[in-house]
């Protein structure tokens, strides 16, 4: 009989550790929204997040400079890290040999591992010079920061798409083969569109940790909130906006930096439910198609 | 239809793209010595006794960088003693309890939202929820508990995929002689897994360790060693951050971030080797 109690008692301890996390998401979100609220009340939602003036010290809360900022070098970022992490993950995948692949692949995980920081640091210290001298200006821009996130959005988008490509059937690649395609085609044309959602997913991922780089972005972009005429001005990310004024702010200021958090927070909640969707919809076809 | 004429031939493109893919392989190598051997090559030489077991100068202009390395570790390990059990039992309970009802797809969903949420946002909540509200002010304390959250769906998710990973055989073999399923679970599956497990710890560790953005507004930036978790600290990455930007030394920055790197390097090596002893060890049986 006792140990039927135990039995029981220790499934329901575990439950509760499980259960944790959904408690610890709903009081992140609750304070977040309980915070921030006031803010976007008074100034009213609309004018939040499309107003284009934020100047606390008039009491004026408008965060569409940083969204566009965020999202800016996020997708120039994305521009440089796709085709690289693509190309990369193919190349540990199908053609890396045996002792380059135990030498990449770590060289992928110490750069995922890197602290953003140390990724800031580097940038402000090493590129932000660069850029000045040979692009002129600040060199703080939107084009510095991207191509740190570059760097730093590379590890998440290659490793996943990596697992994407070797999970594909071997029986597709030796059809393709054995049609007389050459190993390129057979990549091309039938490994890599098999792996496309695998891969869609990574970049989405890589999406989330560019928009949610805080640090290695404050360091390098230059983060005037206002929107950056050209790629080589500086702009201003969500994150940084929270991280620069967080210090010093009071009152309907630190309710509106929450509201910035609020913007940050639907932004990720929206890339989630799409990579929950295609991983949904994968497991649907292959499960239906192949199986 | 018209098809495209064929520019490049079969066998061209593939030796085109075998040298695109090599060049991009090499690119990701180089990239990553130019960095670390950037930092190491500025870092090291500031390395001596004084900087790292001495207290800072001023506001660092000088002097050591000893209070930042324990703040490190407090925070590191209250972070730690808070999302193990956590995690490693939320890990146990969906590898092993779980089937598939909505409120495992509700957990599996939080968990993965966890691991998404920007750091800073973690640092918003780690301010208005520990600092302010159950307020524990600007500490150890409150730094700790926020990197705990974050540090949460790391070790979540590398226990239950090491838990998952465990033969089947082995958990039948000890069904089959009567043990429990928690008997089973405690003394077959766990001990099974515990590579895996620390691995997922270790991962934790280093997220908590290398983290800014989620302490810069919750532990404070006080100089002076911690004396009890209620103080106020300035973990490392929270000094190079401070160093770098408030331009305060340049030497001390580079020192400070050889210091990071090191204890980095050192964890993703370790890591390494605990998944290839456990991946030989599960390989041969």
């Amino acid at each position: 009989m006792a140990r039927n109690w135990e039995e029981f008692l220790v499934e329901k301890v575990l439950l509760l550790a499980a259960i944790s996390s959904i408690i610890i998401i709903l009081l992140i979100i609750g304070f977040v929204i309980q915070q921030g609220l006031p803010a976007m009340e008074q100034v009213g939602p609309l004018n939040f997040i499309f107003g284009m003036d934020w100047s606390p010290s008039y009491d004026i809360y408008g965060v569409f400079p940083m969204i566009v900022g965020s999202l800016g070098m996020m997708a120039l970022a994305l521009l440089f890290a796709v085709p690289l992490s693509i190309f990369g993950a193919i190349f540990l995948a199908e053609v890396a040999p045996k002792t380059m692949r135990r030498i990449l692949k770590p060289t992928i995980q110490t750069l995922a591992g890197i602290p953003s920081v140390i990724y800031g640091f580097f940038g402000l210290i090493v590129l932000v010079p660069f850029m000045r001298i040979h692009f002129g200006g600040s060199g703080f821009s939107m084009l510095t920061a991207s191509i740190i996130l570059t760097v730093m959005v590379l590890p998440t988008i290659l490793s996943i798409s990596e697992d994407a490509l070797r999970s594909i059937p071997l029986e597709y690649k030796e059809a393709s083969l054995a049609l007389g395609a050459t190993h390129w085609q057979t990549i091309k044309n039938v490994i890599f569109p098999a792996a496309l959602p695998g891969i869609v997913t990574g970049i989405i991922l890589g999406m989330g940790r560019a928009i949610g780089e805080t640090m290695a972005v404050i360091m390098v972009a230059g983060n005037t909130p206002i929107i950056p005429g050209s790629i080589l001005e500086p702009a201003r990310a969500l994150t940084s906006n929270i991280a620069l004024e967080m210090g010093y702010a009071l009152g309907l200021h630190y309710n509106a930096l929450f509201a910035t958090g609020i913007v940050l927070l639907m932004m990720i909640i929206v890339l989630l439910v799409i990579t929950n969707y295609i991983n949904y919809k994968r497991k649907v076809t292959v499960g239906g198609g192949y199986l | 239809m018209i098809s495209m004429p064929r520019i490049i031939s079969p066998h061209h493109a593939q030796k085109i793209m075998n040298v695109v893919l090599w060049g991009v392989g090499l690119l990701a190598i180089v990239i990553l010595i130019i960095i670390i051997g950037y930092i190491l090559w500025n870092g090291l030489p500031q390395f001596s006794l004084e900087f790292i077991f001495g207290n800072p100068v001023g506001s660092g202009e000088s002097g050591g960088i000893w209070p930042m390395i324990v703040s490190t570790f407090y925070v590191t390990f209250i972070a730690l003693i808070v999302a193990t059990p956590l995690g490693v039992l939320a890990a146990i309970w969906l590898a092993e309890y779980a089937g598939e009802s909505t409120l495992v797809k509700a957990i599996r969903f939080a968990a993965e939202t966890l691991a998404s949420i920007p750091s800073i946002v973690f640092g918003l909540f780690g301010l208005t929820f520990f600092v302010v509200f159950l307020q524990m002010g600007f500490s150890v304390l409150s730094g700790g508990l926020t990197l705990a959250l974050m540090a949460i769906p790391t070790i979540l998710r590398t226990a239950e995929v090491s838990i998952e990973a465990v033969p089947q055989s082995y958990k039948e073999g000890s069904l089959a002689l009567g043990a429990s399923k928690w008997q089973t679970i405690y003394r077959v599956v766990i001990p099974a897994a515990i590579p895996g497990i620390t691995t997922g710890i270790i991962l934790g560790m280093a997220r908590a360790i290398e983290e800014t953005a989620a302490i810069l507004y919750t532990v404070g930036a006080a100089l002076a060693i911690p004396m009890s978790i209620w103080d106020p600290a300035r973990p490392l990455p929270l000094h190079l951050y401070i160093l770098a930007t408030e331009g305060v030394s340049l030497p001390n920055a580079y020192g400070t971030a050889a210091v990071l790197v090191l204890i980095i390097l050192i964890i993703t090596i370790s890591t390494n080797y605990l998944v290839e002893k456990y991946t030989k060890k599960m390989m041969g049986r």
